[in-house]
C-alpha cells in the first residue's frame, strides 16, 4: 500500500496559492492593461488622439461647428486647462485634469458632410492615418449608424454625437457604440402627456415625415404615444429629404379633417416645413371646433433660430437646454459662454459629455482598450452632467436620463432665448425595454 | 373641387419661381449661347441681398442694460440699431419690417454689377468653347459662390420674414363661394406670383417695345449681321447677362419669406430650371415661362396625398417624366425653334 503525499490541508493550500496566482493580474493590474496591447491604436508615448468627426460642410455645418467647439473645450478641460467645466460637477472623480491615464489629449477632426459615405471615409482616415483611439460626433442618424458599424469593425469606441433615431441603439446597435443623446421613442413618451394636457385627448393628427430612417422612427414614436392616449392619425405623408418648399404638402392639411400637424422633420426640412405651415395660417386656424396646433418632435436651438418667430408657442422635445439651472449645466454654460461668447447648443452639450464620459471610463478601466472602456461604460450611473441622474444601459448602450419638453418662446429676450422648458420628464417615464427595437449588440471588438 | 383649386394655386405659385429662374437662364442662352450653371447661385445671391440689407438696417451699437442679465449673469448688452437713433423706434421698426421689399432696390444694382463682372471676367472667355466646358466652369463658379456665402453667413437658414401686413393667409374659398377655411393661401405667396408676373411681363415688354430690345432680338436671330451693321452687339449681350442676373436675383429676394435663405438654395432650383428651359424649348423665352408654370402645376398635383398613395414617389419624378414625354413628342420642346442647339 503506497502512501499518498496529498492531504486535504495540502490540497487547500495548493489551491489557494494557485487561485491567488491566477487572480493576481486582476488584483494588481487592470483587466485590460495596455501592456497586453492587442487592440487598435494603443497609444504610445505621452499623448492619446481622439477623432472628432463632425459636419464641417453641408447643411449641418453650423451644428458641426458647435460640436467642434465643445470638443475643443472638453480637450482643454481634460488637459487641465480652463475652469474645468463639468469635470467639477461630474459625480465620478476619476478625471484629474492630467489628460487621460496621464497622457495628454490631442485630437484630429474629420468632415462627415452629413453623408454616411463621407463620414465613414473621414473616420477611417482618422483611425488608420492619425491613430485615433476613439471616434465621436455627427449630426445625423444615418451618419451615426454608418460610422458606428465602421468603428465596430475597426475595434474603436464610437461615442455618438447628435443622433435621435431609435435605430442607433436599436436595430443597428453595436457593442463598440455608445449614445448619450435621447431618441425618438423618448421624444414621443415625453411629449404625449404634455400634448394631452394642453390639447386634449380627442385630436386628429396629420404627420409630415422626412423620408429616411430618423423620420420613420420619430413618426412611429409620436404616433404610438399619441394614439395610446386617444389621438387619431388622419394621414402620414412622407416628404423627400431634398424638399425645400413644403407648400404642396401643407396646403391640403386643413382639408384633411386634421386639427394637429406633426412635423417629423429636422434641420432645413424643419425650418422650411414649419415656415410653410405658419404661412398657410395653420397656427391661427380652427378645425373640428378647436385651435389647430403644430408640433415639432425634435427641437434644436440652432434650427429654431432658422425658423425665427415661426416657432412661437410650438411644442417639441430636446435633449438639453442652456437655460437649465442644475450645477452641471451652469458650469458648462459658463465655460462655453466665456470661451465663445454665446451659449452652447444641445449638440455641443452631448459631444462635450460624451468626451468626458469616454475619458472617465478609460480612467476607471485603467486602459484605452475598447473592451475595457465598454465594460466601464456599461451600466455606469452618473450625475452632474446636465440631465440629472443618468444610466448608460448595458443592454443597448443607450443613456437614460430626463428629457426636456420645450415650447417656442413667445417673447424671447435675445437671439438665444428661443425655447422655454415646459417640463423635465423624468427618466423613468421614457425608459423602455431594450428588446423592443430588436438588433444585436454583439461582442466588443478590440481590433488589432 | 376644393383640393383641385388649392393645388392649382400651389402650382402657379411654384411655377412662378421656376419661370423666373428659367427666364433668366433662357435669356443668357438665347443671347450668348452659354449654358450657365451658375444661374442658381445668382438666385441664391439675390436672396442674400435681402439678408445683407437686413444686417445693414440692423447695424447696432451696444447699450448696457443693468436691469437685465445675459445668459452668463452679466449685465445685458442690448443692441440698438443706428436707424433707431436716427428715425425713432416706430419708423426704424417699419423700415426693418419692410426690408424684403426694400431689398429689391438694393439688389438691382448689386445683381447687375455681379452679372456684368461675371460675364466680362469669366464667361466671355468660354463663348467659343464647347458647351461641356461652359457647364464645367459655370458649375465650378456656382460652388465657389455658394462656399463664399457659407463662409460669411454660415450654413444655417436665416429667417427673412415678410412685412407684417402680408403675414397670414387669404381665404380664397370664400371668394369662390366655398366654405370658409377650405381654400386658404398665404398672402406673400400671392404677392410672389404677382411679382413674378410683373417681372416676366416687364422683360417681354423691354425686349418687344424698346430699341435696345429690338437690337437684342435681332442679335439673337443673327448675331453676325447685326454686328456688320456697326452695332456693338457684345456690349448689349453683356447688358442682357446683367439683366438675367437681375431677374434671378429679384426672384431670390422675394423668395426669402417663403423659405429662409441658405447657401444651398440655388442648387435646389438649378436642375429643375434646366429641365424647364429644355421643356420650354432652348432659347425660347415664352417657352420657358410656359414650361415653368406647366411643370409647377404638374408637380403640385403629383404631390397630392391621394396621388402619392396610388403612385408612391411620383411627386419626385413627375417633372422628369413630363420632360421625357414632351421631348419624345416635341423634340424641340413646347415652343422651341428649329436650329437652336441642333448644329
Amino acid at each position: 500500500m503506497s502512501k499518498s503525499n496529498f492531504t486535504r490541508r495540502g490540497l487547500l493550500k495548493t489551491g489557494a496559492l494557485a487561485g491567488a496566482g491566477l487572480s493576481a493580474p486582476t488584483l494588481f493590474s487592470p483587466v485590460w492593461a495596455d501592456g497586453h496591447a492587442g487592440y487598435t491604436n494603443a497609444p504610445a508615448g505621452g499623448t492619446v488622439t481622439l477623432g472628432f468627426n463632425v459636419p464641417q460642410s453641408g447643411p449641418y455645418a453650423d451644428e458641426g461647428a458647435d460640436e467642434l467647439r465643445a470638443y475643443e473645450l472638453a480637450v482643454e478641460h481634460l488637459n487641465g486647462g480652463g475652469d474645468g467645466g463639468m469635470m467639477n460637477t461630474f459625480s465620478s472623480n476619476a478625471l484629474k485634469g492630467n489628460g487621460i491615464l496621464g497622457k495628454k489629449v490631442e485630437y484630429v477632426t474629420g468632415d462627415t458632410q452629413t453623408k454616411p459615405d463621407a463620414a465613414r471615409a473621414s473616420a477611417k482616415s482618422m483611425i488608420e492615418k492619425d491613430g485615433a483611439i476613439m471616434i465621436t460626433g455627427g449630426s445625423s442618424s444615418g451618419v451615426a449608424v454608418a460610422v458606428q458599424a465602421l468603428c465596430q469593425e475597426a475595434g474603436i469606441i464610437f461615442m455618438a454625437g447628435l443622433t435621435h433615431s431609435n435605430d442607433t441603439t436599436g436595430k443597428d446597435k453595436k457593442a463598440n457604440g455608445f449614445r448619450h443623446f435621447f431618441n425618438s421613442y423618448m421624444s414621443g413618451a415625453a411629449l404625449a402627456p404634455i400634448l394631452g394636457a394642453n390639447y386634449g385627448k380627442d385630436r386628429k393628427a396629420y404627420h409630415l415625415t422626412a423620408d429616411y430612417n430618423w423620420g420613420y422612427t420619430t413618426e412611429e414614436a409620436v404616433r404610438t404615444s399619441t394614439e395610446a392616449m386617444g389621438w387619431e392619425t388622419v394621414a402620414a405623408v412622407k416628404t423627400p429629404l431634398a424638399q425645400t418648399d413644403f407648400k404642396d404638402y401643407v396646403a391640403p392639411v386643413l382639408q384633411s379633417g386634421a386639427d394637429v400637424l406633426v412635423l417629423n422633420h429636422y434641420g432645413g426640412n424643419m425650418v422650411n416645413s414649419l415656415t410653410s405651415a405658419v404661412q398657410f395660417g395653420l397656427r391661427e386656424a380652427q378645425a373640428n371646433g378647436k385651435n389647430f396646433e403644430i408640433i415639432v418632435p425634435l427641437y434644436s436651438r440652432l434650427m429654431a433660430k432658422g425658423a425665427g418667430e415661426n416657432v412661437k408657442g410650438i411644442f417639441g422635445s430636446t435633449n438639453w437646454h442652456w437655460s437649465l439651472t442644475d450645477e452641471g449645466s451652469k458650469a458648462f454654460v459658463k465655460s462655453f459662454g466665456t470661451k465663445y461668447g454665446f451659449p452652447p447648443s444641445q449638440a455641443a452639450h452631448t459631444c462635450y459629455v460624451q468626451t468626458l464620459l469616454y475619458a472617465d471610463a478609460a480612467e476607471r478601466a485603467g486602459t484605452f482598450n475598447p473592451c475595457g472602456i465598454a465594460e466601464a461604460l456599461e451600466g455606469f450611473e452618473f450625475d452632474g452632467m446636465g440631465n440629472g441622474k443618468t444610466l448608460y444601459r448595458a443592454e443597448d448602450h443607450q443613456c437614460f436620463k430626463d428629457v426636456l419638453v420645450v415650447k417656442g418662446k413667445e417673447n424671447p429676450t435675445s437671439e438665444f432665448d428661443l425655447l422655454e422648458i415646459v417640463e423635465v420628464t423624468p427618466a423613468a417615464q421614457v425608459t423602455y425595454d431594450a428588446s423592443i427595437f430588436g438588433g444585436d449588440l454583439g461582442t466588443c471588438n478590440p481590433g488589432a | 373641387m376644393e383640393a383641385i383649386v388649392l393645388q392649382l394655386l400651389s402650382g402657379l405659385d411654384g411655377g412662378s419661381a421656376y419661370a423666373l429662374i428659367a427666364l433668366g437662364l433662357t435669356l443668357i442662352f438665347g443671347t450668348l449661347g452659354v449654358v450657365n450653371f451658375a444661374h442658381g447661385a445668382l438666385f441664391m445671391i439675390g436672396a442674400f441681398c435681402t439678408v445683407t440689407l437686413q444686417r445693414i438696417l440692423t447695424l447696432s451699437h451696444t447699450v448696457i442694460d443693468d436691469t437685465q442679465k445675459d445668459f452668463l449673469g452679466n449685465p445685458l448688452k442690448v443692441q440698438v440699431p443706428y436707424i433707431q437713433d436716427w428715425f425713432g423706434e416706430a419708423t426704424s421698426a417699419a423700415i426693418i419690417d419692410w426690408s424684403v421689399p426694400l431689398a429689391i432696390i438694393f439688389a438691382i444694382p448689386v445683381m447687375l454689377i455681379i452679372g456684368i463682372v461675371m460675364e466680362r471676367g469669366l464667361i466671355k472667355h468660354f463663348y467659343k468653347r464647347p458647351h461641356a466646358d461652359q457647364i464645367l466652369v459655370t458649375f465650378g463658379l456656382a460652388i465657389v459662390l455658394q462656399e463664399i456665402i457659407k463662409a460669411y453667413y454660415g450654413a444655417n437658414p436665416i429667417p427673412a420674414p415678410a412685412p407684417d401686413v402680408f403675414k397670414g393667409s387669404f381665404d380664397f374659398g370664400q371668394l369662390l363661394g366655398f366654405e370658409a377655411n377650405r381654400i386658404i393661401y398665404p398672402y406673400w405667396r400671392l404677392v410672389y406670383f404677382g411679382f413674378a408676373t410683373i417681372v416676366i411681363a416687364s422683360v417681354f415688354a423691354f425686349l418687344q417695345f424698346t430699341t435696345f430690345g429690338m437690337v437684342v432680338r435681332a442679335g439673337m436671330a443673327d448675331r453676325e449681321t447685326v454686328g456688320l451693321l456697326g452695332i456693338d452687339i457684345d456690349k448689349r449681350f453683356t447688358m442682357m447677362f446683367g439683366l438675367a442676373a437681375c431677374v434671378a436675383g429679384l426672384a431670390g429676394v422675394m423668395y426669402t419669406p417663403i423659405n429662409s435663405p441658405n447657401y444651398h438654395m440655388g442648387m435646389d432650383f438649378l436642375v429643375i430650371s434646366f429641365v424647364v428651359v429644355v421643356v420650354g424649348g432652348m432659347g425660347s423665352l415664352p417657352g420657358a415661362v410656359l414650361a415653368g408654370f406647366v411643370l409647377g402645376i404638374l408637380q403640385s398635383f403629383a404631390s397630392m396625398r391621394e396621388v402619392i398613395e396610388v403612385l408612391p414617389g411620383i411627386n419626385q419624378v413627375v417633372i422628369y417624366l413630363a420632360a421625357i414625354i414632351i421631348l419624345l413628342t416635341r423634340p424641340r420642346g413646347l415652343l422651341g425653334k428649329r436650329g437652336v442647339m441642333e448644329d
